[in-house]
């Protein structure tokens, strides 16, 4: 939510801040997240095992950085190829977000497979991630929109979003390598998700 | 002009039901007092845009455009009924400031319609200028035309877009104008893409040699020194342009810095004829231009990366 909210800042120097502007990265966001969720899925039910679960996280990273270096080049490309602002704003959202989102959207299925240990306790465990991450997202949303744009600048949130990403992937390696301590850090990787 | 706008609300609540509307026709009364001239203003028009709620409110002989009343807001706009040539707000009248920089504007850009008060003055004043309106939001449009007597024309053309777009575009395309104006700001909700020195560099490259630049920002709050420091940052040293009277401020500016201000009260002269059916007193302009800095010269320019214009207001 945090890279979201950010998102409509990115774009509004090229495409403006029209309500179009905002369809086109909600549109990609959720276009992502749910393609995100069915390839994390069927990950999942292919030998689910934490280190490529960490590499959800580390990829999303990499993913990320072009929102930083390459934006510029991209939405001025954009800019000159289509006139039509609704579709370069939606062209820009797609080409910077859907992969890192995606990605992120992969988490999610995926901890599912690794937490649950019983039929039983599947929707329990369901729940609680979807709680984790939902409150992570209204968390990220309101400290961006509240303090984070006024403390700093967008790509200096960004460095800071990576960082989560990078740490939440290491924590995950971390922790599976020491057995028996696993759900405290599959509550910070999905905060990192958002 | 808000007192008015709830006492229309209420007429119907009152019907329905008869102990709410007089407890708060009670309040009402009371809270009218100072306000009475403004009583007998009613709603002619209501519409819900995609960007806000815009209404038509006509009484005292003035027409008004208003955005989301019910939250109290200011006037956007009106119109003198009896006198439409005559502007009426303070801040209407000052954005013809400009002229004392460049008095006879060949190719004229201005962000944000509102009632069209601007473009149609200066349409008016320059008949053979090409005049380019920037305007979001196509309610806007319509209501302008409906009841402002806005029409566009050969020379007046308006472009239904956001004001960066509009701008980024036309300086890629070698477009050059000698006024342009900024007047996108509705009080409410700051286009925070429309401060950045990002931005103003871009309108900078719209500018002719002798072109002027005219912006109507905001004179309160933390978002003064901010804007300044902006401004400064890609014009050098402006006018700054304040009335006691008028609670905006207005930023004249030009590439490279502003000249002196010995020529202006010369040129106040040459227009003062011409403005005069507007209601603008041009005569008085001149001394009231200052490029001293009266803001907080160490805050932060505003840039693409750093822009919390809604926050800092």
């Amino acid at each position: 939510m945090a890279i979201e909210l950010l998102g409509g800042r990115v774009l509004s120097p090229y495409f403006g801040s029209s309500v179009y502007v905002w369809g086109s990265i909600i549109t990609v966001f959720m276009l992502s997240l749910s393609l995100g969720y069915l390839w994390g899925g069927r990950l999942s039910s292919r030998n689910p095992n934490p280190v490529l679960y960490a590499m959800f996280f580390f990829a999303a990273a990499l993913f990320c950085l072009p929102i930083i270096f390459l934006a510029e080049t991209t939405m001025n490309g954009i800019f000159l190829w289509i006139e039509d602002p609704r579709y370069g704003s939606l062209m820009a959202a797609l080409l910077l977000y859907f992969l890192p989102i995606c990605l992120m959207g992969m988490v999610s299925p995926y901890s599912i497979r690794l937490l649950v240990r019983s039929e039983e306790h599947s929707g329990r465990t369901a729940g609680l991630l979807y709680f984790v991450s939902t409150l992570g997202s209204a968390l990220g949303t309101l400290m961006t929109s509240f303090y984070f744009v006024l403390w700093f600048e967008i790509d200096q949130i960004m460095w800071g979003l990576i960082s989560v990403l990078i740490f939440s992937g290491i924590s995950v390696l971390l922790t599976y390598q020491l057995p028996g301590q696993t759900k405290p850090v599959e509550i910070t990787a999905m905060q990192g998700d958002n | 002009m808000w007192i008015a706008m709830q006492e229309h609300v209420l007429k119907g609540e009152a019907a329905r039901s008869l102990l709410f509307g007089t407890l708060l026709g009670i309040g009402l009364s009371i809270g009218m007092l100072p306000q009475a001239a403004d009583a007998q203003s009613n709603i002619i028009h209501e519409e819900r845009s995609m960007y806000r709620n815009i209404a038509v409110t006509e009484g005292n002989g003035r027409r008004c455009m208003l955005f989301n009343q019910h939250r109290g807001d200011r006037n956007q706009t009106c119109m003198d009924l009896a006198d439409p040539k005559r502007l009426v707000f303070h801040y209407t009248r000052m954005s013809l400031a400009g002229l004392l920089l460049n008095p006879q504007p060949k190719n004229i850009l201005i962000a944000g319609l509102g009632g069209g008060s601007i473009p149609v003055s200066m349409h008016e004043l320059f008949p053979e200028a090409m005049i380019d309106v920037l305007e979001i939001d196509p309610a806007v449009v319509r209501v302008a035309e409906r009841f402002f007597n806005f029409r566009e024309g050969d020379r007046l053309d308006v472009h239904v877009v956001d004001a960066r777009v509009f701008i980024k575009r036309a300086a890629l395309q070698g477009r050059q104008y000698d006024y342009i104006m900024l007047d996108a700001f509705t009080g409410e909700y700051i286009p925070e893409h429309l401060l950045t020195r990002e931005f103003l560099e871009e309108v900078s490259q719209l500018l002719t040699p002798d072109g002027v630049l005219v912006a109507n920002t905001f004179s309160t709050s933390e978002l003064y020194d901010h804007e300044s420091v902006t401004y400064r940052a890609v014009f050098g040293s402006f006018y700054n342009f304040k009335l006691p009277v008028s609670g905006n401020r207005v930023i004249i500016a030009r590439k490279g810095g502003v000249p002196s201000q010995a020529g202006l009260s010369s040129i106040a002269r040459n227009l003062h004829e011409q403005l005069e059916p507007y209601g603008v007193p041009i005569l008085e302009y001149p001394a009231r231009l200052s490029t001293s800095a009266d803001w907080d010269e160490s805050k932060r320019v505003l840039t693409d990366q750093y822009s919390p214009g809604n926050l800092l207001n």
